[in-house]
């Protein structure tokens, strides 16, 4: 067990550096750092020229590379050159940026999973039935919907509710641009009041997808568990069909889908991106936007190698977590 | 939806299955040959759900191209005026600089439709061609292959695909091409554990003792007997493929003006949900139409091409 945990972390460390590389040379040849100075008026040649030196962009993009690996190994991430942000830092920048996100995706995958394996596992025992039928439309339904229409649809008749609850004289309620800047404070009651309100909209929109797949994925592996030999032999003890289901069914049809979840986590992140701009949160998704109209290359590969690390991190855990888990996984 | 189609392999005609009292003259029974393409073709259309998607799908894309020449304005038309409400000239209305939405929601769909097409083409072959020969060669091309798998995997394709079309400009080409690049690893998955397994059946082991090549043997054994696979997947990368794109022209990452698409249409239009609603429903239907049907005809083809496999 040991021996492939070292072999899977090494693994993924030789894909992190390799992949640094190729993002590198992506992020670099998708624009000119020095567009906008070259775009001035009675800029001479020389200028230019001496700018380049000073940023070291006179150098190839391996040399380039290779200072910025460097650098961000002895946490040095350099600084952002865009207009407006000009040397800001990029690692608090991301740090804070990856803060916002990270708390919208946890909570809203921890509902996804939570009600897509129960609705999954239910529809998966009463096969054919009208919840089975309901269960299935839903998913196919949410699965065809992109993200951010969710978001779009939720935050107008949200806005509505607001409106509704000031009439009934409550005041707002759901914040629709971004959570409270000031943090969530006041009386334990004023707290939970301003937290959800910012955070139900985007939770549920970013969570109906993930559900969506979810449930299909649980529903699937809860009918193949029902037909297994250890649940027929479960009944033939004389179990009952609770603890039939609940100790021996549900516990294994659980494995596959959170392994799912530690694999999808890429996706999750991506669909985050787009949620968090319909609800103006000042997370990752709007730092991205923003590092890519104003083409900030420090900031970009700042923000890639975080996410980077994130994913191949959720990879390195569902991978030793199913070999842990399920026995039956060679380790090789 | 999920109603239990005819797709057991027991109720459909195999040869020699015919009783004998089949024939009133008591003579030898005459066997009737299905080929394994009538089987599917046989299943396949009688699956209601996914035969109501493809009439669905194939008038919504003849409507998309036909009608804008008989209904649409040009959209270098800016003769209306600004958010006309819907009128019989102005079916869903005009926008914001008087462009008549539904000509704007019939060209975001040719475009929506091209890219997905285009990113479905190419990661489909990409994602066969590496999943079969990783499957095939094993040892060292398969680890080769799971490590760019792993590769293309580490970042959210969203965010890669973004920065690499703002670097070269968002022509809907470009961006079918982008993301067709960024979305063959679950092919080049499935396919790589077919073929693994196809590649220890004795047909394989017999061409290739009768000299056969690695191509020929992937092109001509290995590629034909995972049509079903490849045919289902190749469905579901396309819907993914315009959803992903609707995503990115959304947040202003993907198509950029003069082309146009319809998660470029919705961004142009979406706040005027709360005011004008049509101008967010007839782009968000157009898209889900587009990703629903295509859907359940993936999920028709999967239990056509394999009754066996539960649905998911």
């Amino acid at each position: 067990m040991a021996a492939y945990i070292v072999r899977r972390v090494l693994i993924s460390i030789g894909v992190l550096f390799v992949a640094t590389f190729l993002l590198y040379v992506a992020v670099a040849s998708s624009g000119d750092p020095l567009a906008a100075l070259k775009a001035r008026p009675g800029i001479s040649p020389a200028t230019i020229e001496a700018t380049a030196h000073s940023l070291g962009l006179d150098q190839p993009v391996v040399v380039r590379w290779w200072h910025w690996l460097t650098g961000v190994l002895t946490g040095n991430w350099g600084t952002s050159v865009a207009l407006g942000a000009a040397r800001a830092e990029v690692f608090p920048a991301v740090a804070h940026a990856l803060w916002v996100t990270i708390r919208l995706v946890v909570i809203a995958e921890l509902l996804a999973l939570l009600v897509g394996c129960a609705v999954g596992a239910v529809a998966a025992l009463r096969q054919y039935s009208i919840t089975d039928y309901v269960a299935t439309t839903l998913a196919f339904v949410l699965f065809a919907m992109p993200v951010f229409c969710i978001g779009i649809i939720l935050k107008v008749y949200g806005i509505q509710l607001n409106l509704l609850l000031i009439d009934l004289g409550v005041g707002r309620w759901l914040t629709t641009a971004g959570p409270p800047d000031g943090g969530f404070t006041g009386s334990p009651g004023e707290v939970l009041f301003k937290f959800t309100g910012a955070y139900l909209l985007p939770t549920i929109a970013l969570a109906a997808i993930s559900f969506a797949a979810y449930s299909r994925f649980q529903r699937a592996s809860m009918l193949e568990t029902m037909r297994s030999d250890y649940v027929r032999t479960a009944r033939a003890k004389g179990l009952s069909e609770r603890q039939v289901v609940l100790r021996h069914a549900l516990r294994n049809a659980l494995l596959p889908v959170t392994t799912y979840f530690a694999y999808n986590f890429a996706a999750v992140f991506g669909g985050a991106i787009v949620t968090e701009q319909v609800f103006g949160w000042n997370g990752m998704g709007s730092l991205l936007v923003r590092s890519i109209q104003q083409y900030d290359p420090n900031m970009l590969m700042g923000w890639l190698m975080v996410t980077a690390v994130i994913v191949v991190l959720f990879n390195l855990l569902a991978d030793i977590a199913y070999s842990y888990l399920d026995p039956r996984i060679r380790l090789g | 939806m999920a109603e239990i189609t005819d797709t057991d392999p027991r109720t459909t005609t195999h040869p020699g299955k015919v009783p004998p009292s089949a024939r009133p003259d008591g003579g030898e029974p005459e066997s009737v040959y299905l080929t394994q393409g009538q089987l599917v073709r046989r299943r396949f259309l009688r699956h209601k759900a996914a035969m109501t998607s493809l009439t669905i799908f194939v008038v919504f894309v003849l409507f998309v191209y036909i009608a804008p020449y008989f209904l649409g304005y040009s959209l270098t038309n800016l003769s209306a005026g600004s958010y006309e409400d819907p009128s019989p000239a102005h079916i869903f209305g005009t926008d914001q600089v008087g462009a008549d939405v539904f000509s704007l929601v019939m060209r975001g769909s040719q475009y929506s439709l091209q890219i997905g097409l285009l990113a479905a083409a190419i990661a489909t072959v990409l994602g066969v061609l590496l999943g079969t020969v990783a499957g095939y060669l094993r040892r060292g091309t398969d680890t080769a292959v799971s490590r760019v798998t792993d590769l293309f995997l580490v970042v959210p394709l969203q965010a890669v695909a973004a920065i690499l079309i703002a670097g070269f400009g968002g022509s809907w080409w470009l961006v079918g091409l982008v993301l067709g690049f960024f979305l063959w690893m679950p092919i080049a998955r499935v396919t790589r554990a077919e073929s693994l397994s196809l590649s220890q059946r004795e047909f394989v082991e017999a061409a290739r003792a009768s000299g056969a090549t690695t191509g020929r043997i992937v092109t001509k054994h290995l590629v034909p007997n995972m049509v079903g696979t490849i045919v289902v997947n190749a469905t579901l990368t396309l819907a993914l493929a315009v959803l992903t794109e609707a995503a990115l022209s959304f947040i202003g990452l993907g198509v950029q003006i003069p082309d146009t698409s319809l998660g470029l249409v919705l961004n142009q239009n979406y706040t005027q949900l709360a005011t004008r609603p049509w101008l967010f429903w007839a782009p968000f239907v157009a898209i889900v139409l587009i990703s629903l049907t295509i859907n359940f005809i993936g999920d028709g083809l999967r239990d056509a091409f394999d009754p066996r496999q539960t649905r998911r």
